[in-house]
């Protein structure tokens, strides 16, 4: 029964592919692939939907103050009306812009999230394209992203626009490093670049209890970490938002966009999250397994977004919590502190393999990460002292 | 239905890289120049090779196209300056694709049928890098990190 359940997205596709019999290969071929990106549109424009509103909510909850209440039962159909409201607004593109650029800007990036989401493991058989090297597809879609960027700040002709677009691509390109360096332990312990491969290695519990993710292991641990904050700076999220620093530079690469072209934008911004938590996820927390053995009867696909729903409202926390940092503070974080530390979550993962992956490589590994973590915030600590702010030229 | 998809892309590639050539604004060369990438990397797709088509999209679109429209955007330009048809570069563009033509064409194992190959997996690839060309790929490594420092050390503000 509980087989079923677990199986029911994967057995309704089967049977809706069942009407093709007969048809020439190629035709069930496309229809498959239509299926699954239909099935990935609905499901994570719903999911967008939702977040949009469910930020509010949070943020409103976090800062002491109710956030969207008015439309719909717990103004759940806020994003319905902010739908409305983006499709019927007047499409204003500037005189002297790149008419082309500037609009196809949009459309890329949208494209590139969305293409991203294709690889990763929703649940047991659930992965919607089976690729050989699925990570590096994941990354070499999301490198397109700087130029969608890039096209968006130069073809809208405008200061703000470049700055941000500028602002965007030197932090976007600072952290991808660390990002990819990141994921490479985990390809390393694996030997494969396939998502289901790597959920694979996950199944299973040490002495029937820890589930046997790799954020589990000391150099997994850090390496999430690290992972998550490339993250958010990826999605250009708070604390990392300069690029779209809305009290310096309006709205970064965005300024000059209105109506659905912005909406396009914002839904690109959320679906790149959703896909980074998403591998995140997958990379470290065991995909769509389950963490205590007994409950492995739920199916995988609500496990997978149970956990991913759990990520996103970490992002939205942080985004609650925490100032924006200077662009300077960013670019040192990321060479003298993500970088190498990223190489140390490698050298880690190394130690734990030879130590023979049990309680000793823990052990080895641990003291790997936490003799790194200690030089190096020994080497970058600046010695400044934390004191109440003191206004030179205002009272 | 492969050459049906040779033809497509093949004729995406040409125009977009006729394009690159021709255009008169310089950005929307750069952009045609990472469709004409993204073409050659559907090449590699449609051959069975994803893990080259990968990198060269990696490689191509997310690094050196950016880093040439960092380059257009960090040098002076004329604006409205036009210098016409540049003949020496079509020269050599002629000369080049002559040659090309001249070599493939004199050949011998494009009338031979290809030998059957084992797929290439991305898992063959980490392989043979690791264990037959171990080498090469540890002085790629060390020339690439020298360039990094070197550009680090070309920046790097002087004490004074």
């Amino acid at each position: 029964m509980s087989k079923s359940v677990d199986q029911i997205f994967v057995i309704a596709k089967q049977w809706l592919l069942s009407w093709l019999t007969g048809a020439p290969d190629w035709i069930v071929q496309i229809a498959s692939s239509l299926l699954n990106i239909f099935t990935l549109l609905a499901v994570f424009l719903t999911l967008f939907a939702l977040m949009s509103v469910l930020e509010r909510k949070i943020l409103g909850r976090i800062q002491n103050r109710y956030g969207p209440n008015r439309v719909g039962p717990f103004g759940l159909l806020q994003p319905v009306a902010d739908g409305i409201k983006m499709l019927i607004k007047e499409d204003i593109v500037p005189e002297r812009a790149d008419k082309l650029v500037h609009f196809l800007a949009p459309i890329l990036i949208a494209a590139a999230a969305i293409l991203a989401l294709g690889v990763i493991p929703y649940g047991r058989n659930m992965t919607p394209f089976t690729i050989d090297g699925g990570i590096l597809f994941f990354f070499a879609i999301g490198s397109t992203t700087e130029l969608a960027v890039f096209m968006a700040g130069w073809g809208s002709n405008n200061k703000f626009s470049m700055l941000g677009a500028m602002r965007a691509i030197a932090q976007m390109i600072s952290y991808e490093l660390p990002l990819i360096i990141t994921v490479l332990p985990v390809v390393m312990v694996v030997g494969s670049l396939t998502p289901d491969r790597i959920v694979a290695a996950q199944a299973g519990y040490t002495f029937n209890i820890v589930p046997r993710w790799f954020v589990f292991t000391p150099w997994g641990a850090a390496a999430f970490i690290l992972f998550f904050v490339s993250g958010l700076v990826e999605s250009n999220r708070t604390p990392f938002d300069v690029p779209e620093g809305e009290s310096e530079i309006v709205a970064g690469h965005m300024t000059e966009y209105s109506g659905f072209k912005y909406a396009t934008f914002f839904m690109a911004e959320y679906i790149g999250m959703f896909a980074i938590t998403g591998l995140a996820a997958t990379l470290f927390l065991g995909g769509w397994h389950s963490p205590v053995q007994a409950l492995e009867f739920i199916p995988s696909y609500i496990w997978f977004f149970a956990k991913l729903s759990a990520l996103l409202f970490v992002y939205i926390w942080l985004r609650g919590t925490l100032p924006r940092t200077r662009i300077d503070q960013i670019m040192n974080f990321a060479w003298k502190f993500m970088l190498p530390m990223s190489f140390t979550c490698v050298i880690a993962a190394a130690v734990w393999h030879y130590a023979g992956r049990g309680l000793r490589g823990w052990l080895w590994s641990l003291v790997v990460v936490a003799s790194a973590y200690t030089i190096l915030s020994m080497l970058l600590d600046t010695h400044r002292k934390f004191a109440p702010r003191v206004y030179r030229f205002a009272e | 239905m492969n050459s049906t998809a040779f033809a497509l892309i093949a004729i995406l590639t040409l125009a977009a890289a006729l394009a690159a050539a021709t255009l008169q604004k310089l950005m929307h060369a750069t952009l045609s120049f990472a469709v004409a990438l993204v073409g050659v990397a559907a090449f590699f797709f449609l051959l069975g090779a994803e893990f080259v088509g990968l990198v060269l999209i990696f490689v191509y679109i997310g690094a050196v196209a950016v880093l040439i429209v960092f380059t257009i955007l960090l040098t002076r330009r004329e604006v409205g300056k036009d210098r016409g048809v540049n003949w020496g570069g079509a020269v050599l563009a002629i000369a080049v694709f002559g040659g090309l033509m001249w070599a493939v064409l004199k050949s011998q194992s494009v009338s031979i049928v290809a030998p059957h190959i084992r797929a290439l997996t991305v898992k063959r690839i980490g392989e043979t890098l690791m264990t037959g060309y171990v080498w090469p790929l540890q002085c790629v490594g060390l020339l690439l990190t020298s360039a990094l420092i070197g550009a680090l050390v070309l920046v790097m503000e002087e004490k004074r």
